[in-house]
């Protein structure tokens, strides 16, 4: 319960940030909204010998409108990024995962950017990310570069910020007037979900014209249902429909097998959750 | 060490404390602050729940550091001039509590709920305590309480 | 005047608001932990790693020269001074049962176990410490599987050649209190129905709220040691009894104790080694435990296989009921340990009026946590072993599994009943608290609609769970308990005080952690004495204050202590009358007392109890021969155990898609005799429930194939949070025990061993008709789903936690 000693740092700047970075490399380690580094280094897990706290740096908090993205700080708390209204309006799949994250008092605390960077394949918003096509942006020394989020997140825990970067925005693509669905199958509601279905969809006229979809513990990585949206293209937004669509959900993806399901179990649920994210979120 | 001064219960208050040290043990071993408690090591039950800045943080989730230059209110800061909180109140009348260890947290949540949400449904107030575990009560009287703080209309 | 002494209200029934609760809605609290005492050093314990293993080397050096460490020991540091945990009730006279030492210098049975500990001025350091402390093993190979354990295929003590530890048997044949089993079952074979089946009550752990924390004081002439534990007096006696100090040295406090669920029913190393530090160091010491180590080495409860053969008639009519158990001990035999089954043992027969039962259970040692009670103890294995049972019965014999019981039950008018495993019910109506159950929860429309569902093949299915129970409560008779080899009596103590200014102070022997008894234990007070409620102050949970008590447990304080309170309240009566009649110039003959009041009959003559308090205070104008004081005690030892009963009702939705279950409502109708506290009641009813519920449903202590407690931690073992769990509907029958004073039988475990056989009956009654006859507890989705499959029972848990805490690079989110 006790974290181990480590000295703390507060920069007030990015570069600052970077700095001490470079400075204390592999010692280091970055505290953003601190929900699950804590307990990591409460239970001793990890013992970094530098925190480099990055909850000073006020130009990394807040949500803007920038043409045909939104785009999230990276220290936005997720209560912030869940109320508020231009993310509602043209990420809606983003608002609705966000109300289901792990509970209030950790959505005040806990960081949009944090937790993407966490990269924990059970969290909830790693699949609206791949399904939106996130951009993420970090920054290094060197500069800024943006990072698609196929490309983000390498695997369990791993993601594409080297150990000199910070992440500091994530752009989400516009998808005003989409519909969207999180499904999130739990066992008790504060746990990280067996599998989470994140689905967006554009429907013209009754036809899905495009379909979106992101699964959270299908493999150690956030996976996109590509076979599925691929299917789901041009179809009546049906029951039946749907149905055949997302009996591929599951393809190309590795689920593990826990407690709480083994892969089988999961690869199932996949097919289910996809049919009834996708069939909410065309409003059929 | 590093020095903290914040504001707790509406006192100010300066330490040197260890970049460690949580805000829920500052609160305990530095303020004697033992009204807030420590139930868990993963985040999962809220009973070291206190507000920061206004919102209900969970205070083992929160370095004593990270805290300098806030407010912080605990269970031990809500009544006001010795007349305790309506949230305190519906508790006792509801029977909200029984062995009393999660109560400091579950009180401390149920107000933050109610300021975001004054008139919540059973199931949002259901939601709203979901980082908030009770071993006791199975919850029944929990919402009963929170629905009778909210002035609704409450059966048994 | 003797109008308005008639309008007082009585105090018991009313829903009064508890006392306890000013404080602790106030975080004006007193938790162990809380405690912190001038030059008081902090525990950090080293534990192991390993389920089993020869303990090669302890290297305690690095740890000893860490900052502010004063000390650092391991088990070979201390002799007898470190005493032993001990057993209270070996079961059988040959029980099998490894010493347990706190701190074992040699090997250690479990992982968790504690190896070493370190000393130092702050928890903070004394944790830093404790990493540098390097311990050396030989892993052993460990025996995990209960039945597997149960053949000695590998041995949790390899000294002991056997890892069975206890074979208690009860026959109804051989004790004369029904026919034998076989012959029932053998005639049901060839002409009747068998119903045989095996369910698993899966290992849970009681997790309170409050994790364990314990404080010695050794610096002044009594050692003081607060802990939060249930059994202060037990505990104290267990001290003396085992390291060597004094009784009348040893004072023992549990302050302000966060739940405890059986699970503080112990008494633990870690009190044990804070004890020997405390001493050897003369310094106050704190060890409090973080969740993590109370999830792995605080006792956890269940764990049995039940292999049951059911025997009836065509008709429905049960002829006879064997059960066999194995009982897994964990790797010690905890201080009730063995005693759990056999505490269930007499009420597999529950309700009913079978003619024949037997019981058995083996018990058995692992290389896992040891077990011991967790809320019911024993008696939520039985019922829900026979509740499960009667539904299969009903659907072999094709009728409602209402119907199956109330062909089976005993009936209101055939009370007293000496049932078959020798046990006399005093009251009961199982007719009229069934009748009202199904009343609540609208029984026949729901049947009605689960047709309807069945029939349109829907992919929601419903089920209706039924669950009716009886259980033996009020722990206990001390005859009884003597005749089961039990290491105690059953009795409790209390005390009342009258203060010179017409206050009472009650002490009790019972040791509350949640239940209210200063609030429940006032009411009964306030009317036996006709005192004011407030005026009423109940002390206990200090061994100085409350020297003598067996503490709290297993449903008994109040139909036990709340007894006790009665006896000694009617002695404060008794000493008062002849003061009264002396002041009042009348004979003691002529006195009537009534609502706090001496009158003299047939005058309107009269003195109040404050009054004769004052006056025996003032002792200026006693009668010759009275002394001077008004205070009396009662030790008050039961003549029965206590029987409540009820009838639960669960409306269960399954999606049939996905196995997810959704509890549509929840009714019980229960009888607990007369009702002190309504609040108080529904409070201890709907928490048993979810408790219950969450067996059925959630909770599952899973260890993988090297002994390692995989579901360590709140991320993994799964309580319930207010959003999985309903509102519930609770109502009362009232059929007042007649071996007490008040009517009144015990309620803590009552919701916790009916809910989960009606859980469990509503999931599998929603898929029978898809070939679905058992799932394993706890019923996860994955399991439902699969049931629906293939028709098993679900499968085994995957050994396996995911991480999320990991330690891999990656910003903090």
């Amino acid at each position: 319960m006790i974290p181990a000693a480590f000295d703390y740092l507060a920069p007030t700047s990015v570069e600052d940030a970077l700095a001490a970075l470079a400075e204390h490399g592999d010692d280091a380690k970055i505290i953003a909204g601190g929900q699950s580094l804590l307990p990591v280094l409460r239970m001793r897990l990890n013992a970094p010998e530098v925190l480099i706290d990055l909850g000073k740096i006020d130009s990394l908090r807040g949500i803007r409108d920038d043409g045909d993205a939104i785009v999230i700080g990276a220290m936005t708390p997720h209560s912030v990024v869940g109320s508020d209204p231009l993310v509602a309006e043209h990420a809606a799949l983003i608002s609705k995962a966000v109300e289901h994250l792990a509970d209030a008092q950790i959505r005040h605390r806990g960081t949009f950017g944090g937790a993407l960077a966490h990269a924990d394949p059970a969290g909830d918003l790693g699949g609206p990310a791949v399904a939106l096509g996130a951009q993420f942006v970090i920054q290094g020394a060197g500069g800024t570069r943006t990072v698609g989020a196929d490309d983000f997140f390498v695997d369990l825990f791993e993601t594409a910020i080297g150990d000199d970067e910070i992440l500091t925005e994530v752009r989400i693509p516009k998808h005003t007037g989409w519909g969207a669905r999180h499904e999130k199958f739990v066992r008790i509601v504060h746990q990280w979900p067996i599998v989470a279905v994140a689905a967006t969809v554009r429907v013209d006229g009754g036809t899905i014209a495009e379909a979106r979809i992101g699964m959270a513990n299908m493999g150690s990585t956030p996976v996109r249902a590509r076979a599925v949206e691929e299917a789901l293209a041009g179809q009546p937004a049906t029951e039946d429909a749907v149905r055949a669509a997302a009996e591929r959900a599951d393809e190309g993806t590795n689920p593990p097998s826990d407690l709480n399901g083994d892969a089988d179990y999961r690869r199932h649920l996949s097919r289910v959750l996809t049919r009834r994210a996708v069939l909410a979120a065309a409003g059929a | 060490m590093t020095r903290i001064t914040l504001t707790v219960d509406g006192a100010q208050v300066s330490d040197d404390v260890e970049p460690r040290m949580l805000l829920v043990q500052y609160l305990r071993e530095k303020l004697g602050k033992t009204g807030t408690v420590i139930g868990c090591d993963t985040s999962n039950c809220g009973a070291c729940t206190v507000h920061l800045n206004g919102t209900s943080v969970k205070s083992c989730n929160v370095l004593a550091v990270q805290a300098d230059g806030a407010e912080v209110t605990t269970i031990e800061g809500l009544a006001e001039d010795g007349r305790l909180h309506p949230v305190q109140e519906a508790f006792r009348e509801c029977h909200g509590l029984q062995c009393g260890f999660c109560t400091p947290g579950m009180i401390m949540q149920s107000v933050d709920l109610l300021k975001e949400n004054p008139n919540p449904s059973e199931e949002e107030i259901r939601l709203g305590l979901e980082g908030n575990l009770c071993r006791c009560t199975g919850y029944h009287n929990i919402v009963r309480a929170v629905q009778h703080a909210a002035g609704q209309a409450v059966t048994s | 005047m003797t109008a308005t002494v008639d309008q007082v209200e009585r105090e018991i029934g009313r829903d009064r608001r508890r006392k306890e609760d000013q404080r602790l809605i106030t975080g004006r609290t007193r938790w162990t932990d809380n405690l912190t005492l001038p030059g008081m050093l902090h525990l950090a314990m080293v534990r192991s790693p390993f389920a089993h293993a020869t303990i090669t080397s302890v290297d305690t050096s690095a740890a000893k020269t860490a900052p502010n460490v004063v000390a650092v020991y391991s088990g070979a540091d201390f002799g007898d001074e470190l005493g032993v945990c001990i057993n209270a009730w070996p079961i059988t006279p040959d029980q099998v049962a490894p010493t347990h030492s706190p701190m074992p210098s040699d090997r250690v049975a479990f992982a968790g176990e504690v190896v070493a500990v370190v000393v130092a001025r702050s928890a903070a350091e004394a944790r830093d410490a404790a990493e540098l402390v390097d311990v050396e093993y030989d892993v052993l190979p460990a025996a995990l599987d209960l039945k597997e354990a149960a053949a000695d295929t590998v041995l949790a003590h390899p000294d002991l050649g056997t890892n069975k530890s206890a074979l208690w048997v009860f026959d109804s044949g051989e004790a004369g209190t029904g026919a034998p089993v076989e012959d029932a079952i053998a005639k049901a074979r060839t002409d009747g129905i068998v119903i045989e089946r095996e369910y698993r009550q899966q290992r849970l752990i009681p997790a309170f709220m409050e994790p364990r924390s314990v404080v010695v004081d050794p610096t002044g002439e009594q050692y003081v040691m607060y802990s939060a534990t249930q059994i202060p007096h037990i505990l104290r006696f267990a001290l003396a009894a085992t390291t060597g100090v004094s009784e009348s040295k040893i004072r023992v406090i549990a302050p302000d104790v966060g739940g405890g669920f059986g699970g503080k029913l112990q008494v633990t190393p870690e009190e044990w080694i804070a004890w020997a530090v405390g001493r050897r160091l003369g310094k106050p010491v704190k060890y409090t435990e973080t969740r993590s180590e109370s999830l792995l080495s605080a006792h956890h409860g269940r764990d049995q296989w039940q292999k049951l053969t059911l025997s009836a008639e065509k008709d429905g009519t049960v002829t006879g009921l064997k059960v066999e158990l194995l009982a897994d001990l964990g790797a010690y035999v905890a201080i009730v340990g063995g005693g759990v089954p056999v505490l269930g043992a007499f009420m597999f027969n529950a309700i009913y009026k079978f003619p024949a039962y037997h019981f058995s259970v083996q018990t058995v040692l692992t290389n896992k946590t040891w077990t011991d009670a967790y809320r019911g103890a024993g008696r939520p294995e039985a019922t829900y072993a026979i509740e499960r049972l009667m539904d299969e019965l009903a659907a072999e014999v094709g009728v409602d599994p209402i119907a199956i019981r109330e062909k089976n039950w005993i009936k209101h008018d055939e009370f007293p009943f000496t049932t078959v495993a020798g046990l006399e019910y005093d009251s009961g109506n199982y007719e009229a608290a069934t009748a009202r159950a199904k009343e609540m929860i609208g029984y026949d429309e729901l049947r009605a609609e689960q047709m309807a569902r069945r029939a349109s093949g829907d992919k929601v299915q419903l089920g209706i769970g039924v669950s009716t129970f009886t259980e033996m409560c009020g722990l206990a008779p001390s005859r009884v308990l003597g005749t089961l080899d039990y290491g105690a009596g059953g009795w409790e103590h209390a005390s009342v005080r009258m203060l010179a200014t017409g206050k009472v102070e009650v002490v009790t022997g019972a040791s509350a952690h949640g239940q209210g008894h200063e609030t429940a234990f006032s009411q009964i007070v306030a009317d036996r004495l006709g005192v004011a409620f407030e005026d009423v102050e109940v002390l206990h949970g200090d061994t100085q204050v409350a020297p003598k008590g067996l503490d709290t447990y297993g449903s008994r304080s109040l139909v036990v202590g709340g007894e006790a309170l009665v006896k000694a309240a009617d002695k404060v009566i008794e000493k008062a009358k002849p003061i009264a009649a002396h002041l009042l110039e009348a004979s003691a003959d002529d006195l009537e007392f009534a609502n706090g009041r001496f009158s003299v009959r047939g005058t309107d003559q009269g003195m109040a109890m404050a009054e004769v308090a004052l006056a025996t205070f003032a002792a200026h104008n006693l009668p010759d021969g009275v002394e001077a004081s008004l205070d009396s005690d009662a030790t008050y030892d039961p003549v029965n155990f206590n029987f409540p009963h009820g009838t639960h009702l669960c409306a269960m939705e399954v999606d049939t898609e996905t196995g997810e279950l959704k509890m549509r409502k929840y009714v019980c109708c229960d009888d607990i005799g007369n009702i002190i506290n309504p609040l108080i009641v529904s409070g201890q009813v709907h928490g048993g429930l979810v408790q219950g519920i969450a067996q059925a449903l959630w909770e599952e202590a899973v260890y993988d194939d090297s002994g390692t407690l995989v579901s360590g931690s709140f991320v993994d073992y799964l309580l319930p949070t207010a959003a999985d769990t309903i509102s519930f509907e609770v109502d009362h029958t009232t059929s007042p025990s007649l071996t007490n004073t008040l009517g009144t039988k015990g309620v803590g475990e009552a919701g916790t061993i009916a809910s989960t056989p009606a859980v469990v009956n509503a999931v599998v009654d929603a898929v029978r008709h898809l070939g679905v006859n058992d799932i394993q507890m706890p019923c996860t989705p994955e399991r439902v789903w699969r049931a629906i499959q293939d028709g098993g029972s679900g499968g085994a848990t995957t050994e396996a936690a995911q991480p999320h805490f990991d330690e891999a690079e990656g910003a903090g989110a």
